[in-house]
């Protein structure tokens, strides 16, 4: 890993918790409604796990979905869009914040049922080795879906047809409010692959590199040998599990500690120590973050709602097999024969900066790179 | 023309569709080496290969879940359901995900998979083994649901069930694996969502699919012995309805009888029931009746289990109940 590329995963965590900052502020606001729940204090793992992906992988999550769309590059305005339940949203305003999809990236989304988007996982690696490709399907879910039957149904037909999936549990300890301690049997989570023979690794999920690292080897794996992992991120939320939820059922101390390793200060402070970043630049960055929110809910802002005929529309595909006698039936008359993908946008660029502040990385720019400082990281 | 059981004809439509289009596969328990539970695999695994024709453990969530899977990265996937009695342990693959991922994306995702196997009753198998499960999938919006009651239409719905980009719900019936029928030998297909009517008459109608339809034929004809014509209309695809041809007899005849194998209670029926009602309140000459089984889990003794299916005597009583004679 370069340089650069230290400092672009900086800026994607970044990104991430200054995108659920406003999401929380917004839905306060009451512009948010339903379930929401935020990725804040795990964008180590998403992050981490999605750079190792190559442009045509696939990945399919579960319903704390919104840092896997901005790691996986969609536009945050489209994303906030959706949130507010904008016909500019990426999903049309259909899905809101458990169900970001976007299918040109190979991003089949954020699923609302624990589990249950571990099946699908499994048939989307079935679809790759049937194709004969060398693709390879990242799929995330939290601790509270390994004691669902889809877990093992999925892990063990992973492991009995060598699909390339590589299954990333964000043990972030609680499911809703139960802790593991709990809930399942076994503490260790990722020794339950060894029930199907799939490898298994344990990682630091709050270190965005180790997760880089054990991920590296495990798509390695998949795209390769075209088999299974299953990879236990050990993260924590510092939220409740959604909006709703005051998270009565851990101590103040607990979420304290936690917060000592955050992700994104563990990552700053090795960009300084090791590839020469400034605070400074840090902050040009942040500021910078905190400029494209303000960018997205301008663009809330100018969308307008769904039209009322839009209800009907996205249940079936329009298809030549389906007699027009069945056309009575409004879903099936609003169906259309092409697929809406999510529209491009005109890239965001960031504001002009302040003179004072540009000069910062200006002079650090023309530094060379100090040698030996690649952080460690396994080239991706 | 052919003379086909309907266990050959759906195999016809599995071997061309597979032939025609290689993202075509099937997976399912006993699929492959054993060469189907009911046989309507016979020989794929030999002309496929495994990839194509994959055997599964016992496990209906991943079967289901694997389809869906395949199908959201553009495979046409056909996943058997042994009997539908075990779908519902793979219900959540379908009504969570192959029914909702296309609106809950706006449009972005498409699900191309066909789920089949035989439903409702066989003979004395008892109450987890002889349900009929179609109000349960009928019931989803993004689901088309499919139940052929002759060789000739199962081949060719089969055939645009699985050409079609929609998630298809296909159930078969066990009792008429056997059943022979005409079909053609040239290349067909019938589409989706396109009722037919079985048999003409212009004293009542009579709705029914799959072997419920058969059965009412058989009723028919002890109709017609007593002088009463009934009209036989099989919508063969539950969702979405061809109302037209239905409420088209309806209006002919001005009576009509629903007959089904499900349940009383919120059984498909009763759908068919309120349009007709609705849309053909001037044409009626009596309440809609409906014949249904009876509303308890079904028995393993024969004498019961004759008691709780509609049979033609129950079809013959409900039609004179509609004409008043």
């Amino acid at each position: 890993m370069d340089r650069q590329q230290a400092l672009a995963l900086y800026r994607q965590m970044l990104l991430i918790r200054r995108f659920e900052e406003r999401c929380a502020q917004l839905y306060v606001e009451g512009k948010i409604g339903g379930f929401l729940h935020l990725y804040i204090g795990q964008e180590a793992v998403g992050v981490g796990a999605i750079s190792q992906m190559r442009a045509d992988d696939y990945l399919i999550a579960y319903y704390r979905d919104h840092g896997y769309a901005l790691a996986r590059g969609a536009d945050p305005r489209l994303l906030l869009a959706e949130l507010c339940g904008k016909v500019t949203g990426i999903s049309r305003g259909k899905g809101g914040s458990m169900h970001f999809y976007d299918v040109p990236k190979g991003n089949f989304g954020g699923d609302g049922i624990v589990g249950g988007h571990l099946p699908l996982a499994a048939g989307i690696g079935y679809g790759i080795r049937l194709r004969g490709t060398d693709q390879v399907c990242l799929c995330f879910f939290g601790d509270g879906a390994v004691n669902e039957g889809a877990f093992h149904e999925a892990l063990n037909v992973s492991a009995l047809w060598d699909l390339p999936v590589v299954y990333i549990i964000e043990n972030n300890r609680y499911g809703m409010g139960t802790s593991i301690d709990r809930a399942s049997s076994v503490k260790d989570l990722y020794q339950r692959a060894s029930a199907y023979g799939v490898p298994r690794r344990d990682v630091n999920g709050m270190d965005m590199l180790a997760v880089r690292n054990v991920m590296a080897e495990a798509v390695e794996r998949a795209r390769k040998e075209k088999r299974p992992t299953l990879i236990e991120a050990e993260t924590y939320r510092y939220r409740g599990h959604s909006m709703s939820d005051p998270g009565k059922y851990r101590t103040k101390e607990e979420v304290e500690q936690m917060m000592k390793s955050d992700p994104i200060l563990l990552w700053g402070k090795r960009l300084m120590e090791q590839e020469r970043f400034t605070q400074a630049e840090l902050d040009v960055l942040d500021k910078e973050v905190l400029a494209q929110m303000d960018d997205a809910v301008a663009f809330v802002e100018q969308s307008p709602d769904p039209p009322a005929e839009s209800l009907f529309e996205d249940v079936y595909v329009r298809s030549p097999y389906i007699h027009q006698k069945a056309e009575k039936d409004p879903a099936w008359r609003a169906a259309i024969r092409e697929d809406r993908m999510p529209p491009e946008l005109s890239p965001w660029t960031p504001p002009a900066a302040e003179p004072a502040e540009a000069a910062a990385p200006a002079e650090n720019a023309a530094e060379p790179a100090p040698a030996g400082s690649g952080g460690g990281g396994k080239a991706s | 023309m052919a003379l086909l059981t309907m266990r050959e004809a759906l195999n016809q439509a599995l071997r061309e569709e597979m032939a025609r289009d290689a993202s075509v596969f099937i997976l399912g328990e006993e699929v492959g080496a054993y060469q189907g539970a009911y046989k309507v695999t016979q020989g794929l695994l030999a002309q496929f290969g495994e990839w194509r024709v994959r055997d599964t453990p016992i496990a209906e969530e991943a079967i289901a879940g694997v389809a869906v899977g395949a199908a959201f990265i553009g495979l046409r996937p056909i996943a058997e359901m042994m009997t539908f009695n075990f779908s519902l342990l793979a219900l959540d693959m379908i009504v969570n995900h192959a029914a909702k991922y296309r609106y809950m994306s706006g449009g972005q995702i498409r699900c191309p998979m066909v789920m089949r196997g035989p439903s409702g009753a066989a003979t004395q198998v008892a109450a987890q083994h002889s349900q009929a499960f179609e109000s349960w999938y009928t019931y989803i919006p993004g689901l088309v649901v499919v139940m052929p009651s002759t060789p000739k239409d199962a081949k060719g719905l089969l055939k645009s069930a699985i050409r079609d980009d929609n998630p298809v719900i296909f159930m078969e019936n066990e009792i008429l694996y056997n059943l022979k029928g005409e079909v053609p030998e040239e290349e067909f297909h019938i589409p989706l969502g396109l009722a037919d009517v079985k048999r003409e008459g212009g004293d009542v109608t009579i709705v029914a699919w799959s072997r419920s339809a058969v059965t009412s034929l058989t009723a028919a004809k002890t109709l017609a012995e007593n002088g009463i014509e009934a009209e036989v209309v099989d919508p063969r695809t539950l969702r979405p309805l061809d109302e037209d041809t239905i409420f088209d007899s309806v209006r002919k005849t001005g009576r009509c009888v629903v007959v089904e194998e499900g349940w009383r209670y919120a059984g498909f029926g009763a759908e068919i029931a309120d349009r007709v009602q609705r849309e053909c309140f001037d044409s009626l000459d009596a309440p809609v009746v409906r014949v249904t089984s009876a509303d308890v889990p079904m028995p393993y003794a024969k004498t019961l289990e004759k008691a709780y299916l509609p049979q033609p005597e129950r079809i013959v009583d409900a039609v004179h109940q509609v004409l008043y004679r």
